[in-house]
């Protein structure tokens, strides 16, 4: 008997699977659109709503995807299968979709993806993997910085850009003095990391995590 | 999102004439604002001019003394310059009050000036709007204005511009540089720049359709102790229902600039006179003429107090 792997929706697939039909429908709406354009705007050639060209996500190529609409999280997502980056309020609201462009952090979903050629990208995927992780992943795991995991690759890639940006003498609402260099505290943790939202709360566990890795002990 | 064609420029020159041959074309830049609103088809430009590939990223010293920031300046970057940080702190202060960090990273100094009102009736595509869709009524009045502007109103609109970063450049006199779409150069100073809803409250700045702003230059330091006193519904990452950005200097004369109480930075000159006397007497001078609503009524006893919170900081600074 023939095993009924193939026809097994897993609930990602599934999911992935009605994206796909999603956006089948999305195209037909926006090639109709994109004929209207092209008639009001003649200096501008069709093909310019039509995207080309590729992206280095955590040191690989990809190829743009072609409607030019497309968000960085999107094409994360939708289109590499790096779904690490989680899509939360997709407004610039909650920070679940934080990952570094060279190597600052950025909503990705207030970003679009043409803007990103030649820049170097770097999702929760690239810091490390299940087998070699990156020191601010071990922490959460053994501070246990989350519930649902939901925003966790957000406040990874968030956490290690903080602490850079620390390093980097960047200061914050909070430093007291403009023109002394700045130093990690608790409070300044709290304040950096206020754009990565976590509905469980689990904010106490994030704060001792991100700080064991400053203080070099994980 | 609506459909747009999307094109990268490499000069000053090539983003002006793109302008100039589309007429529903959007400058952008950090697109943090624009990108948000373009989800929500608030924004619907046919054509994106993406200015990342002029430079305009360097902050230089000019030779009055002052500071050149150009347009793409990020957040981050212009928070965290030396300069800035030891000659105009109200200015890192703003920003650093502002957003998070990440969008801090992405968002640009011209973006930040002109970034759109968080009225809520302006986000909300179900409900009148005359900043959204001109004529088609104001929501706001009647409606929730907890958060909304009580001076410089109309009964058109009563939107405030969110912008702490635009507080600071007001009281430090700015001037924004800007190329019209004929190519053209023009120098306006901040005080002109956002303007008072009246009439035409999609009107927001002086900016001509096409001009794009190329810098914003900053006179020569003027001293003194600077303090940002923002109040908000959370300690971090929220817009203000009220903001203070106070330059004081030690024989106790300044400048005085409020957010989040009009359409535009609130600055009366006349009322920084008063500034040698306290708090009431700048604020009771700087509102004159306010109209709150009943839900907003409370920002002119808060405009006070944070404006007394900020000069007691100054004090303490200094002592």
């Amino acid at each position: 008997m023939q095993a009924p792997d193939n026809f097994e929706l897993s609930r990602r697939n599934f999911l992935v699977l009605g994206a796909t039909a999603a956006a089948a429908s999305q195209l037909v709406s926006c090639t109709s659109a994109s004929a209207a354009t092209a008639e009001s705007a003649s200096s501008v050639a069709t093909a310019s709503l039509q995207a080309s060209g590729s992206l280095q996500v955590n040191g690989k190529m990809y190829p743009l995807p072609t409607d030019t609409r497309t968000t960085l999280l999107d094409a994360l997502r939708e289109k590499y299968r790096l779904t690490g980056t989680k899509k939360g309020c997709d407004h610039g609201q909650c920070g679940a979709c934080t990952v570094l462009v060279n190597d600052r952090r950025i909503n990705s979903c207030l970003s679009l993806a043409i803007m990103h050629q030649g820049d170097k990208i770097t999702t929760i995927e690239g810091l490390g993997t299940p087998e070699k992780m990156h020191a601010m992943q071990a922490a959460f795991v053994k501070h246990d910085g989350y519930q649902c995991g939901y925003c966790t690759p957000g406040q990874i890639c968030s956490a290690v850009a903080v602490l850079n940006e620390i390093k980097a003498g960047i200061p914050s609402h909070v430093t007291n003095d403009l023109m002394t260099k700045v130093q990690f505290s608790s409070i300044e943790l709290r304040e950096r990391m206020s754009g990565n939202i976590c509905r469980c709360a689990a904010y106490s566990n994030i704060v001792e995590a991100i700080t064991e890795v400053a203080e070099g002990g994980a | 999102m609506k459909p747009f064609t999307y094109e990268r420029p490499r000069t000053a020159a090539d983003a002006a004439a793109a302008a100039a041959r589309n007429a529903g074309a959007k400058f952008i830049a950090g697109g943090t604002n624009l990108l948000d609103l373009m989800k929500h088809e608030i924004e619907t430009p046919a054509h994106l001019i993406d200015v990342n590939g002029l430079g305009l990223d360097t902050i230089e010293s000019t030779p009055e003394g002052g500071l050149r920031i150009g347009a793409l300046v990020r957040n981050t970057e212009l928070a965290a310059h030396e300069n800035v940080r030891r000659d105009y702190a109200l200015l890192s202060r703003a920003l650093l009050s502002g957003a998070s960090g990440q969008l801090r990273n992405k968002a640009t100094t011209a973006g930040n000036l002109l970034q759109r009102t968080r009225c809520p009736y302006f986000y909300d595509t179900n409900l009148p709007c005359n900043k959204r869709m001109p004529g088609s009524g104001c929501s706001a009045i009647g409606g929730y204005s907890r958060q909304l502007a009580v001076v410089g109103v109309s009964s058109a609109c009563i939107a405030t511009n969110p912008s702490d970063m635009a507080v600071a450049m007001r009281a430090l006199d700015a001037t924004v540089e800007t190329v019209q779409a004929n190519g053209n150069a023009r120098q306006l100073p901040i005080a002109d720049f956002h303007t008072l809803p009246g009439d035409t409250p999609h009107i927001e700045t002086v900016l001509q359709p096409g001009e794009f702003v190329t810098s914003v230059t900053l006179p020569k330091p003027v001293g003194g102790t600077h303090v940002y006193h923002k109040v908000r519904d959370r300690s971090s990452y929220a817009f203000a229902l009220v903001s203070v950005g106070l330059i004081i200097q030690r024989d106790g004369t300044g400048r005085v600039v409020v957010g989040g109480v009009a359409h535009k930075p609130w600055r009366v000159e006349a009322a920084e006179k008063e500034l040698p006397r306290g708090a009431k007497a700048v604020a009771n001078r700087l509102l004159a003429g306010a109209k709150p609503t009943e839900q907003n009524s409370f920002k002119l006893k808060l405009v006070e107090r944070a404006l007394g919170a900020a000069i007691a900081d100054a004090k303490g600074s200094r002592s």
